[in-house]
């Protein structure tokens, strides 16, 4: 390309240039104090608003100050990034006007770094001291709704049993949604002019049940086989249908997972495997499909998350499961809080798996990166 | 008769067409290279014999039988033509010794014992015996390209097809698979093969090819070929090659 002997053009770019003035840190650094001492204000108040409406409950009087006075002292804690801000916005000043740029401008970083650190946290109590209002609020009238110690107690015992439907119906759907949507991804890459058939019919499928929402496919199935008096399939029972509506949804999405995954597999190896003389199924049996199964375990993994939620769905059809079970408090008790307790065991249960996904495709990344 | 014969043969991707009827021939126990800047044909002339891709026009003949066309048993076709890519394609998920034993073992019907003594009888003559537990992502460059080699091997193939097989290699690794395809040459292995090795392909080929936007433009033996081509586009490739200083 360009010779050793070239003349650089001595253009601007290479000339000397000013120092790079500090960017302005001292208002946002005063922003930061004026934070943090805004938010203990607010949780001092909190506090007290909260003692008010706690007056009478074991909550009251001398528990609700104690927690008052380490959440404000927790709160005043940010007084140290935040006056950290205001000394390194003072420094940077006067380094900046002693001619000493470089150190002007760190020091003004450092400043604005800690002025966002503080305000970050303000912004986190804040908007726990919004939700503390919020279960207080109307003379604790949301508190009571949703957060009944009383029906949570009273509930808990029969919802975790109930959990036990939801629990085997979301298992069962998933081993029968692993081999169908294999089945139906196999069927999408069917190859050549003899395959045309089975490709469209899986499309159609796909589509189809992509299309039409859970809850609609678990309606259809469990009051629809019982009335159309199908031999065998209409004397199941309803949690039978909920795992075949489920099946039959999901079975679409993961097709769809799975020939992500296929498709994934890099074209060089289904040459390498066909240059050696392995037949189309050969080639997906021993060479793509077990490179894909890697690929596709944490959209997977994801999928299942999803359906063991849907899984809630069913008391549309009657079965008793954890959110059917809470509903029946609910209404014996007209308080939600029953619900709430199947909320936080689904809470409970998803979470675990959801770390695992985010595990798995971070473990996937990095591999990838190792291998490129 | 020539033991695999190239009619014709035309391919298109769309409107742009690769292969402008390319007339060919490949002798038993000769090694033809093809020759020509990227783009020119060579890698599609090759997926095209081993019907990776399916031709658009005229025909190829394996032994005097039509390979090429609808109704042609590929899988039988490449149980004979084994071929070597560019970027290895090993099997990430096996050992090495898997990696070669899968097709003699799924298809050939070859006991798993009888294959696995045959496949360390063959890594120990490329020197990689020791790697046969190992994956490929355990080995270099160089090392998972003789392992690929092997693999097609293993079938027992009457000939190989080699596409720029060190191409993708680091410099110094180059010399180790091309010693293999030289001992190869010398056992009688019929090659096609594709490379930009002008050194290695003057000295082992028993015929060069240069392809030009999807022509044959000039065949000849080697020395012809390097020492006298008779096209100017020829002339042209070879200069170009020279200035990088890789002849």
């Amino acid at each position: 390309m360009s010779s050793g002997t070239a003349v650089r053009p001595a253009d601007k770019q290479h000339e000397a240039r000013p120092a790079a003035a500090p960017r302005p840190c001292r208002l946002l650094a005063a922003a930061g104090l004026a934070g943090v001492l805004l938010t203990a204000a607010l949780t001092v108040a909190t506090g007290a608003g909260a003692h008010g409406a706690l007056v009478g409950t074991p909550w009251g009087g001398g528990t609700t100050w104690a927690l008052t006075a380490a959440a404000t002292a927790g709160v005043l804690v940010l007084l140290w990034p935040a006056l950290g801000a205001w000394r390194a916005a003072a420094a940077s000043a006067g380094a900046w006007s002693a001619g000493r740029a470089a150190d002007a401008r760190r020091e003004a970083a450092k400043s604005r770094e800690s002025a966002w650190t503080s305000l970050g946290w303000c912004l986190a109590a804040g908007t726990v001291l919004g939700l503390v209002w919020f279960l207080l609020a109307n003379d604790r009238a949301v508190q009571r709704t949703f957060l009944d110690g009383h029906v949570m107690s009273l509930s808990f015992a029969d919802i975790t049993n109930a959990l036990g439907t939801n629990l085997f119906i979301a298992v069962v759907a998933q081993v029968l949604v692993m081999v169908w949507g294999l089945a139906l991804a196999l069927a999408r890459l069917a190859p050549g002019r003899a395959g045309r058939p089975l490709r469209l019919l899986a499309v159609a499928y796909i589509d189809l049940f992509r299309a039409v929402p859970a809850i609609i496919i678990i309606y259809l199935v469990g009051f629809g086989l019982p009335l159309a008096e199908v031999p065998v399939l209409s004397d199941l029972s309803p949690t039978w249908f909920a795992i075949i509506a489920l099946t039959l949804t999901y079975g679409a999405y993961v097709a769809e997972v799975y020939r992500a995954g296929i498709d994934g597999v890099h074209a060089g190896q289904t040459a390498a495997a066909r240059s050696l003389g392995l037949s189309h199924g050969a080639t997906l049996r021993y060479v793509v499909v077990p490179q894909a199964g890697r690929r596709v375990v944490p959209p997977l993994l994801n999928d299942f998350i999803s359906l063991q939620k849907d899984t809630a769905l069913v008391n549309v059809i009657g079965t008793i499961d954890a959110f059917n079970q809470s509903k029946i408090f609910a209404a014996n008790h007209f308080n939600l809080s029953s619900v709430t307790v199947v909320a936080v065991l689904f809470i409970v249960m998803t979470i675990p798996q959801a770390r695992l996904v985010d595990h798995l495709v971070a473990r996937d990344a990095r591999a990838r990166a190792k291998g490129a | 008769m020539p033991f695999l014969e190239i009619d014709a043969v035309r391919k298109n991707y769309g409107p742009h067409e690769v292969l402008k009827g390319i007339d060919l021939s490949v002798e038993r126990h000769q090694v033809v290279t093809l020759i020509g800047a990227s783009g020119s044909g060579k890698s599609t002339l090759l997926r095209c014999v081993n019907a990776l891709e399916d031709i658009d026009g005229g025909e190829i003949r394996l032994d005097g039988d039509p390979v090429s066309g609808p109704g042609t048993d590929v899988n039988r076709l490449r149980r004979d033509v084994g071929m070597v890519f560019q970027s290895f394609n090993l099997f990430p998920h096996m050992s090495v010794l898997k990696n070669v034993c899968l097709a003699p073992v799924k298809i050939g019907g070859v006991p798993k014992a009888a294959a696995e003594e045959k496949a360390m009888a063959l890594l120990s003559r490329v020197g990689l015996a020791d790697k046969a537990g190992a994956h490929p992502d355990r080995l270099s460059g160089g090392q998972q390209q003789r392992v690929a080699i092997v693999r097609a091997l293993a079938m027992e193939p009457q000939a190989l097809l080699l596409d720029e097989i060190t191409s993708a290699l680091d410099p110094e690794l180059v010399a180790e698979v091309l010693n293999i395809v030289r001992e190869l040459a010398d056992d009688g292995m019929t090659m096609l093969l594709a490379t930009h090795e002008m050194g290695f392909a003057r000295e082992v080929s028993s015929k060069v090819c240069f392809l030009h936007q999807g022509v044959l433009l000039e065949e000849g033996p080697p020395e012809q070929i390097f020492g006298d081509p008779k096209e100017e586009r020829t002339r042209a490739f070879l200069r170009r090659i020279i200035e990088a200083g890789r002849l």
